[in-house]
């Protein structure tokens, strides 16, 4: 029994985060925003080349032949950084949609009430007629509404959102552990009352309890991608989903005026983790799951 | 990663539960919990069955006369003792748990000999005597005072939350015998004999009714200088080194019991009907979520203590924080299931609703282990 990652696993994390800081660090999720909704297609080809979309088709069909826990640290990295784009369903299509394996064509998917990205997206899978646009309060996610369909059956809801709800919940474990980090640098360095504010116990303790969110939500989720179970999912999804919203909040909140402005990142960080809520597998889905999981006898 | 356990664990767990299934059946009825001496028998005896089975002492050092398990097999023992319903260590829990190894660690081979052998066996009890009235979560700043007279240090001043003082051997005892010292280095640590002149117990009654701990009055106790285990002003370390052995798999049987627990009141709410109610019935939902983490998280603690060697980690601040909040909600969860019946003593739950309330205090208050989390992890600056 070991939590580690192992070699491969620690230097896929690193390379991806390297990738990802280089082509998509502070000023470059600025100009995103500046620049309004539009994909970077460029960026979208790289994670392409570099093996992000392909990650777990094997080797025989052109793939990195890697596991979920490989996918997991990919998208945690991911949502370390706020990338935007249908990260999840190109990622899900690699193998079935031509050119969603190398990044060549933008893939959205329509598994709920919101569908992000529709509108840049080469292929749409999944029934979006009737959508209409809203104004995204996530300046990064543009969202269509669609429909609502006839209530489907809970269990089958669960099992095709499997993953989505895991890469999900990965992304939300890193802006987690990113919103943590961004609190605790600005605890450190911003000085009232003549000293590091972080020496306040009353925001000390904030940043505590952020850190704490993020280590149960990692457990859950490495948990997750290691035994795929649909419990172990949704599990994790509620823990990640609460880590990334609460942080979030929590990370504003220590920012102090400077979190309420549009200048500060924070923001972008909280809207995300909200988008992300919403999706497929989220929290009521997830609460039913796991209280009927506790009749049924199988929680030991 | 990788969550499988190896054949050899898979094999102890098979081999534990074998002897479990065969030994529980003919324990003796459990005392009631106001019958202390009965207590002391029951959890005495069941260390016995243990030494008798090769189980007692199965995390400690073979030199030391236990077993030298890995914390992955102490994981699996105290996961397989709890689901089996076998006793809680009880009364052993100082001695097996905080005094032995601190022995085992620093004392003479003379104070080996002479302590742990008992321990193992079930035959003597230990309790602790660190916290004072006015030294809490700042313990080194206690002030029972050890004054040198020949052979013997006398000693007086108070203990408090002391558990099982009532029927106690030993008393592992923290003393100041340097006062013109800075507060941590003028601590050592004694073993007291509970039956020397001068000792005034008095149980303390919680907010649950019972009387879990005792308040120890010292007055003038003659206790050999031969029982000081490590250096004289030297117990503050002495104390640290035992603390550092946690493995992570101090709360392994709570998270388990809470797992059960919580089986258990969707089932009680199935039957009054409040399952039906959507909000409540998702909070035990959102509790399932909780407690699995918690013991992923568990097993992730007890995993790297194994990798390091068992060097002290500041994940256990992290768990206990989280896991002492967690207890708090799944009792208060209950009171909801139950409804009126919550405020029946009458019923389990309500009593162990009470009890969970000294979750967020015992061993370190949330405060403190936010503190720790603050500055040593995070390393957020100290400050008053």
């Amino acid at each position: 029994m070991d939590f580690q990652l192992d070699d491969d696993q620690r230097a896929l994390k690193a390379g991806v985060r390297e990738l990802l800081t280089a082509r998509f660090g502070h000023e470059g999720l600025r100009a995103a925003v500046d620049n309004g909704p539009a994909l970077d297609r460029t960026l979208w080809r790289e994670l392409g080349e570099a093996g992000f979309f392909a990650l777990r088709l094997p080797e025989s069909d052109g793939g990195v032949g890697l596991g979920l826990p490989e996918a997991v640290l990919a998208f945690e990295e991911a949502g370390r950084v706020l990338l935007p784009g249908p990260l999840v369903a190109t990622h899900l299509a690699a193998g079935t949609v031509d050119g969603a394996a190398t990044g060549e064509t933008v893939v959205a998917a329509v598994d709920g009430e919101l569908v992000e990205w529709l509108a840049e997206a080469d292929v749409v899978r999944g029934d979006a007629a009737g959508a209409e646009p809203l104004r995204s309060v996530d300046p990064l996610t543009p969202l269509h509404r669609v429909p609502a369909s006839t209530e489907p059956d809970p269990a089958a809801v669960l099992r095709t959102s499997l993953l989505p709800s895991l890469f999900t919940a990965a992304e939300q474990l890193g802006t987690a552990a990113r919103v943590c980090e961004l609190a605790v640098q600005h605890a450190r360095t911003r000085e009232q009352f003549g000293q590091p504010i972080g020496a306040f116990q009353a925001v000390k303790h904030l940043c505590a309890q952020m850190l704490v969110r993020v280590e149960v939500a990692r457990a859950a989720v490495y948990a997750a991608a290691v035994t795929a179970d649909p419990l172990d999912v949704a599990a994790a999804r509620l823990l990640a989903d609460e880590a990334a919203v609460r942080g979030a909040r929590d990370c504003l909140q220590v920012h102090g005026g400077m979190g309420f402005t549009w200048e500060a990142d924070v923001h972008l960080y909280l809207k995300r983790a909200w988008v992300r809520t919403q999706r497929t597998g989220g929290a009521t889905q997830s609460e039913d799951a796991l209280a009927d999981d506790l009749l049924a006898g199988t929680a030991q | 990663m990788d969550l499988a356990y190896t054949e050899e664990e898979e094999d102890f767990r098979a081999r534990l539960r074998e002897w479990l299934a065969k030994v529980l059946p003919s324990l003796p009825p459990k005392p009631s919990p106001d019958d202390w001496p009965g207590r002391r028998a029951y959890d005495l005896g069941w260390q016995r069955t243990l030494y008798e089975a090769g189980y007692a002492g199965l995390h400690w050092p073979v030199d030391a006369g236990g077993r030298g398990a890995t914390p992955t097999q102490h994981l699996i023992y105290l996961e397989e003792t709890e689901k089996a319903g076998a006793p809680y260590v009880g009364a052993n829990f100082v001695g097996l748990l905080h005094a032995g190894p601190t022995i085992a660690s620093e004392g003479t081979p003379e104070q080996r000999a002479r302590w742990l052998p008992p321990v193992l066996r079930g035959e003597e009890v230990w309790c602790q005597g660190f916290s004072e009235p006015d030294a809490g979560s700042d313990l080194a700043a206690l002030r029972t005072r050890a004054r040198r007279d020949g052979d013997d240090y006398v000693v007086s001043g108070s203990k408090i939350w002391t558990s099982h003082a009532e029927v106690a051997d030993w008393c592992e005892l923290l003393v100041r015998t340097d006062p013109a010292a800075p507060k941590h280095r003028g601590i050592s640590w004694l073993a007291m004999p509970m039956d020397a002149p001068g000792i005034t117990v008095r149980p303390l009654r919680t907010l649950a009714g019972s009387t879990e701990f005792a308040e120890v009055f010292l007055d003038e106790v003659r206790v050999p200088v031969a029982n000081r285990v490590g250096a004289e002003n030297d117990g503050w370390r002495v104390t640290m080194v035992t603390l550092s052995y946690e493995r992570g798999t101090a709360f392994v049987g709570e998270v388990v019991a809470c797992r059960r627990v919580l089986g258990e009141l969707a089932r009680e709410a199935r039957g009054n009907g409040r399952w039906d109610d959507d909000a409540l019935r998702r909070r035990l939902g959102r509790l399932n979520a909780e407690f699995r983490a918690l013991w992923r998280l568990t097993q992730w603690n007890v995993s790297e203590s194994q990798r390091t060697g068992g060097v002290p980690g500041v994940g256990g601040s992290v768990f206990k924080l989280r896991y002492s909040h967690a207890r708090q909600e799944l009792y208060d969860a209950a009171a909801e299931v139950l409804g009126p019946e919550a405020l029946d003593l009458g019923r389990e739950w309500t009593l162990d609703r009470l009890s969970s309330l000294s979750y967020t205090i015992a061993a370190g208050t949330s405060q403190i282990q936010s503190n720790i989390v603050a500055e040593r992890i995070l390393g957020l600056p100290k400050g008053r």
